[in-house]
């Protein structure tokens, strides 16, 4: 019997051991032959080559770690951008799939089965090879709102310009510090009182004034800086100034949210589905109204629903972003696993690095959502 | 006789409201269709913006006066019910047929009425519109990639040979069922290989060598798929029991596998095939690039196969296991029988969306320098003699990428219905 149990073990062990056992020889051989030392020495060595966009100061003399934290920092822009938008977007298709309308869910159907089923590779290429392309020259763009323009180019809109704005940011923390303490507060009252407290709108109320106080006493001001039409050559015009987004991760955000969009609203529809048509009847019954239907009995128990497969389509965002390769938008697969693999030559290295930084990543999220999911497990007595 | 009350309308004056209120929309309708299919303005003398949202105000209007409840005409209450409950709900209706209507023109014209597709060169695309021909003289290398024009019949023999003998497990007898998993899981698998091995890779019996770097388009797409398809389930299932066991090595072998391949994005997977795997092999081997893309395809989606297996292995009750232990079957026995046929039943959504995931992911095996469909569109596209056609190339590529995803999705839901046992 207990043969039984040790020995598939033993097996599984020795095969494991023995597949690394052989790559790391193999590995050791091939380097050996090939004059590559094995080490992370590289990364404090000068870079010496140029990324086209990056959130950081960053140039040819800097170091390898440096691009390294470059491709990073674009990826997660990607990620957040894409993120935001996606959940815009998915909710609003999820609740349309559910309307009355027929016209209108129809639509949304159609929204879902179209993006849902073309390759987001191809989606990226569409909105970077043909429809970005589509758009006009600096010289002939037209403005938006007077000041945007939407060029071959990238996208040129104002900047802001801040004073002092650490306090300012300072301001919107501590604004949700206190959010959060209201909340805490009110959902006391609420177990131990009965009292209603109008939290929503405090909380609006306190997320606005805080910030804005900085404004009249702080110190803290904002001027913005538009973008100017400048002649380079005959034919070359250019925008300089104000915020520009090349059009790599214009297309990139926009494919990614379009395609992810598809499968929020899935998890939105799905959530609110699951929740029975019994306990919107119960809480009719027991009195309360439409809005605190929705806010006490629907949303807490549909958003149980809804939050864990949407966060895993968080997760699957974050690391289709690493397509951006594709259209040569510098993250962190095309600074650090093509560029600098290309000029190191450090393959296991750079490899490794790139695999284990999106493993921490979705492994940090994955913990993240098990520890949610036990905290909102519904505890049967 | 009551008065006519525009504002409030009700079943009392129902026929003229009724005849008000589609008069309007129709008119709004009108406006809208003439503008956009003839170039007509019929408002033109109004001030451009009230000409603008004009239709819109009418069309509101008319639908206002058409939402009266419990008419007894049983069209219009199924159109209120239907588009028309609310202001708001009008008013989304109102912009999609809008949105529709001023769609059609546009897409018509550039996909066909504007469009060329006679002609074998660039030269024959006059129009305004998409330019076929561009898609008729590179077809074949979508389809085949550079596979060599007189070996394309091998391409196609092997595929019509595929499909004839997936078709088998449809005509069976009832006596032999019971061997089409074995058919499906083992013979079927080796078959394919040989196929494709002989037929389309060739060398041998007379046949041309055909390098896998030849190989592209669609068909690279689909004997991609295909190979990965066939190792990842297997291997997924392994993992899943493997999660599910008791044996402490075997199951924190399985995460640990499940984990790794589920966190990292699959471009980086296939980056570590082409640049990494080969210095963890002996020196002299050598292994092609398409088949360290399949393991490597096969690896990445094995680790999904077997989550969502699990999740069947879990949704199953207690019961079904104490009842197969306590007609005295072992581990083995217990999970072909009674436990796999059920858990598999329970998720073939999900392992259609596994499979529908990894076909839409072959196409990054182009990062690795494979072409398929859309790597032979970028391969086309920047061809000096057909500059400027992206548009219609990744058109066709998404037609025929949604048209295999698509019928893939609808088989899945029914295979669904028909395993669908009520508990």
């Amino acid at each position: 019997m207990k043969l039984k149990k040790i020995l598939p073990q033993l097996a599984t062990l020795f095969v494991v051991v023995l597949i690394f056992g052989f790559f790391t020889m193999n590995a050791q051989l091939n380097m050996e032959n090939r004059g590559i030392d094995f080490g992370y020495g590289f990364l404090t060595q000068e870079s010496s080559f140029d990324v086209q966009f990056s959130l950081i100061e960053y140039s040819g003399s800097d170091s390898y770690g440096r691009a390294y934290l470059v491709g990073l920092l674009n990826t997660l822009l990607v990620s957040v951008l894409g993120i935001i938008i996606c959940t815009i977007i998915g909710v609003i298709i999820g609740i349309a799939r559910l309307s009355p309308n027929y016209l209108i869910r129809t639509t949304a159907a159609w929204y879902v089965e179209f993006f849902r089923n073309i390759p987001l590779l191809l989606q990226i290429f569409f909105w970077y090879y043909a429809a970005l392309r589509a758009l006009p020259l600096p010289q002939d763009a037209e403005a938006i709102f007077g000041a945007s323009y939407l060029t071959i180019k990238g996208f040129y809109t104002p900047s802001l310009i801040w004073e002092n704005l650490d306090i300012f940011i300072y301001s919107v923390i501590a604004a949700i510090v206190a959010i959060v303490f209201v909340r805490t507060h009110a959902k006391k009252l609420r177990e131990n009182q009965g009292k209603h407290l109008p939290v929503l709108n405090i909380s609006i109320a306190i997320l606005f004034i805080l910030p804005l106080l900085t404004f009249l006493f702080g110190g803290v001001s904002v001027g913005y800086e538009t973008p100017e039409l400048k002649q380079l050559a005959k034919t070359s015009f250019k925008f300089e100034g104000g915020l520009s987004i090349p059009p790599e991760l214009l297309s990139l955000v926009i494919a990614l949210s379009l395609y992810t969009a598809t499968f929020v609203a899935e998890c939105v529809r799905a959530g609110i589905q699951g929740v029975g048509k019994g306990q919107r009847e119960a809480a009719a019954s027991i009195g309360l109204n439409r809005k605190q239907v929705l806010n006490l009995i629907i949303m807490p128990q549909a958003l149980r629903i809804i939050i864990p497969p949407t966060t895993n389509q968080y997760l699957n965002l974050t690391k289709n972003s690493s397509l951006a390769a594709a259209i040569a938008y510098p993250d962190l697969v095309l600074v650090f696993a093509g560029t600098a693999l290309m000029q190191t030559g450090k393959a296991i290295e750079i490899v490794s690095i790139t695999m284990l930084t999106y493993l921490t990543l979705s492994l940090s999220i994955s913990f993240f959502m098990n520890w949610y999911n036990a905290k909102i497990a519904i505890v049967e007595k | 006789m009551s008065t006519l009350n525009l504002l409030n309308p009700s079943k009392d004056n129902l026929q003229s409201n009724l005849y008000l209120g589609s008069f309007l929309v129709g008119i709004s309708l009108l406006d809208v269709f003439l503008n956009s299919f003839l170039k007509l303005n019929i408002t033109y003398f109004l001030p451009s913006i009230i000409s603008i949202i004009l239709p819109f105000l009418l069309g509101m209007f008319g639908l206002h006066l058409m939402r009266i409840e419990f008419s007894g005409i049983k069209n219009l209450d199924r159109l209120n019910k239907n588009i028309n409950t609310n202001n708001f709900n009008a008013a989304l209706t109102l912009l999609i047929i809008f949105l529709i209507i001023k769609a059609i023109p546009p897409v018509m014209s550039w996909m066909i009425l504007d469009a060329n597709i006679s002609g074998d060169s660039k030269d024959a695309c006059t129009g305004s519109g998409a330019c076929w021909t561009y898609i008729k003289v590179w077809f074949k290398r979508f389809m085949y990639g550079m596979y060599p024009n007189e070996q394309i019949w091998r391409v196609n023999l092997a595929f019509i040979f595929l499909v004839v003998l997936a078709f088998f497990g449809f005509i069976t007898p009832q006596k032999y069922r019971n061997l089409l998993t074995l058919y499906y899981v083992v013979i079927y698998p080796i078959i394919a290989f040989i196929l494709i091995y002989y037929l389309i890779s060739g060398g041998e019996f007379g046949l041309e060598w055909v390098e896998t770097g030849a190989w592209g388009g669609l068909s690279l797409t689909f004997i991609v798929s295909f190979f990965s398809l066939i190792f990842c389930f297997p291997l997924g299932m392994a993992l899943a029991l493997g999660r599910r066991t008791e044996l402490p090595i075997i199951k924190y072998v399985s995460v640990g596998f499940i984990e790794f391949w589920r966190g990292v994005p699959l471009i980086t997977v296939l980056f570590m095939s082409s640049v990494m795997f080969p210095m963890f092999l002996p020196e002299d081997f050598f292994m092609d690039k398409l088949v360290r893309v399949i393991i490597a395809i096969s690896l990445f989606e094995a680790a999904y196969v077997a989550e969502v297996i699990r999740g069947g292995l879990q949704a199953l009750p207690r019961g079904q296991y104490d009842a197969a232990k306590s007609l005295g079957m072992g581990y083995w026995k217990m999970h072909i029988f009674v436990i796999l046929p059920q858990a598999l039943k329970l998720v073939i959504p999900g392992m259609a969306n596994t499979f529908l995931a990894l076909v839409k992911d072959t196409p990054l095996i182009f990062v690795v320098g494979l072409a398929e469909l859309a790597g032979m569109l970028q391969m086309a596209k920047t061809n000096p003699k057909w500059l400027g056609y992206a548009m219609e190339g990744y058109v066709f590529a998404a037609i025929i990428f949604w048209i295999i995803c698509y019928a893939m999705s609808k088989y899945s839901y029914n295979l669904e219905l028909k395993y669908k046992t009520d508990r």
